[in-house]
């Protein structure tokens, strides 16, 4: 029988959503890991039951926690208590250190701050975990500050790949006001050498020799905040999403515009259309359609909620450039909330699901492509991320 | 052997699936750093928590104390009071006060 599987990232803890495939009757555990901020949680696509999460705190620092139930039971990978002899083998999971070989990553000492003078890189938090689509041992994180890792045991142990800091323009990133943070990491099912990921605000870049070289792919993207509005790198990408069959063609919520490649970057065209604002963080792509996507348009970037307090999710069945409204079961009043970059998701039954969470508490779903839209909780605390496993 | 007594904060009770004090056994000199040292031996997932992985600094928000004195800015190598190094008086992690 078929189902879903919401994972729920909040400020205060994760929380899953189940239902089975008609989406009606949501069943909700947690929270887990309570009290604690949960940036990401992320199924594997190779299995199910495997769910990594991020765990931190401003007093803790990162956790990394590992299910191989479906998220019932959790555990640090390589922290099992250990007493007698062998106890001086520590865990190692929630161990991010950046590469400062002499090979490699030596000379990646600073970055831009953000009154223009350089800072040393220092690890903050995992932003976004990006789990193999082939190997469930397998799997990535985008940390803050902006860096690469990945871990091929299961999280016990994370090591940077360090040519993304070192292709050269690491020391012109800088941070945005929520950090300098790699929040994008997308996997090329078709093609396993090609890795996309993004930075805010630095830009997105490109592997196509599994994370071992990389470039900037930023032509096109104009940003009128930066003193050269077409630089290389600098620009503030939210977010960026792709269709599994159509790994040359991304969508990406910039800062201000919605953007399209069919070229795998190389260059991008505006597609913001008839959008009322073009502002937003989030942005999916329809599971059955790479034509249909989806956005959160968001007033500005000093006022971060919905326009007229109208919370309106627009759909594009064209690619871009032509949007309509989706308002059913939305709050078309007084609403003021934010949804935020890896907040919104979709799952892959017939009738695709889409959802998404805000910064109020709510996660809303539509079972029928965001043609209406119903609550499936309304209190949580702030969603920083919302996830999707389709469960056959 | 010292058997030493250490209180943790709750958040990292809950983490090392522990309740109430923990305590750990240290041979030698009784410092910051063998506390934690051991601690971290015994309960892996505590690494990075209490202290930076890599510099080994105390995380910003915590702090260390030990027979009502702030030993937080002391020496990590430092010798600890004799009522520590006894099991008289448990070893204080204690984390910022939240909220405004």
């Amino acid at each position: 029988m078929s189902g879903v599987r919401v994972l729920v990232g909040t400020r205060k803890g994760a929380f899953i959503l189940t239902a089975d495939g008609k989406r009606g009757k949501w069943d909700v555990s947690g929270p887990h890991f309570a009290g604690w901020e949960i940036y990401h949680v992320k199924g594997s696509p190779a299995d199910p039951n495997r769910i990594y999460a991020s765990q931190s705190s401003g007093w803790f620092g990162q956790v990394l926690q590992v299910s191989d139930d479906g998220g019932k039971t959790w555990n640090a990978p390589g922290g099992d208590i250990k007493i007698g002899p062998e106890a001086m083998q520590a865990g190692k999971s929630n161990k991010f250190a950046y590469d400062t070989s002499e090979a490699t990553g030596k000379p990646l000492t600073t970055h831009q701050w953000y009154d223009g003078t350089q800072h040393p890189w220092e690890f903050k938090r995992v932003w976004h975990l990006e789990p193999s689509h082939t190997d469930p041992e397998t799997v990535y994180a985008g940390v803050e500050d902006a860096a690469l890792f990945r871990s091929t045991d299961g999280a016990k142990s994370w090591h940077e790949l360090p040519g993304l800091r070192g292709h050269g323009t690491g020391p012109k990133w800088q941070p945005g006001a929520g950090g300098m943070c790699l929040h994008t990491i997308i996997l090329d099912r078709g093609n396993p050498g090609r890795i996309y990921i993004a930075i805010s605000a630095a830009g997105a870049f490109r592997s196509d020799d599994s994370g071992k070289t990389w470039k900037p792919i930023n032509k096109g993207l104009k940003s009128q905040f930066l003193p050269d509005p077409t630089v290389e790198v600098g620009h503030c990408v939210h977010h960026v999403a792709m269709h599994p069959t159509r790994p040359n063609t991304l969508f990406m919520q910039k800062h201000w515009d919605v953007m399209r490649t069919d070229n795998a970057g190389d260059e991008w065209r505006e597609v913001s259309g008839n959008l009322p604002t073009d502002f937003g963080f989030v942005i999916d792509v329809h599971a059955h359609e790479p034509e249909t996507v989806y956005v959160v348009p968001i007033k500005s970037d000093g006022e971060h909620f919905p326009l007229e307090g109208k919370l309106r999710v627009y759909r594009s069945r064209t690619g871009g450039n032509e949007w309509e409204p989706l308002t059913k079961g939305l709050p078309q009043r007084d609403c003021f909330v934010n949804v935020l970059r890896d907040a919104m998701a979709v799952d892959s039954l017939d009738s695709c699901g889409v959802y998404f969470g805000t910064t109020g508490g709510q996660v809303y779903a539509s079972s029928d492509a965001g043609d209406n839209w119903a609550p499936i909780v309304r209190d949580l605390p702030p969603v920083l991320s919302v996830e999707v496993q389709t469960l056959r | 052997m010292n058997q030493i007594r250490v209180v943790l904060p709750p958040h990292l009770r809950t983490l090392a699936r522990v309740s109430g004090e923990v305590q750990v056994r240290l041979e030698g000199n009784v410092t910051q750093r063998a506390i934690l040292d051991a601690l971290e031996s015994q309960y892996p997932m505590l690494c990075g928590t209490i202290r930076d992985h890599v510099t080994h600094q105390r995380r910003p928000f915590l702090r260390f104390f030990a027979c009502a004195e702030d030993w937080s800015h002391e020496g990590a190598d430092a010798p600890l009071p004799d009522a520590i190094a006894a099991g008289a008086e448990p070893f204080l992690i204690v984390g910022a006060i939240a909220g405004g």
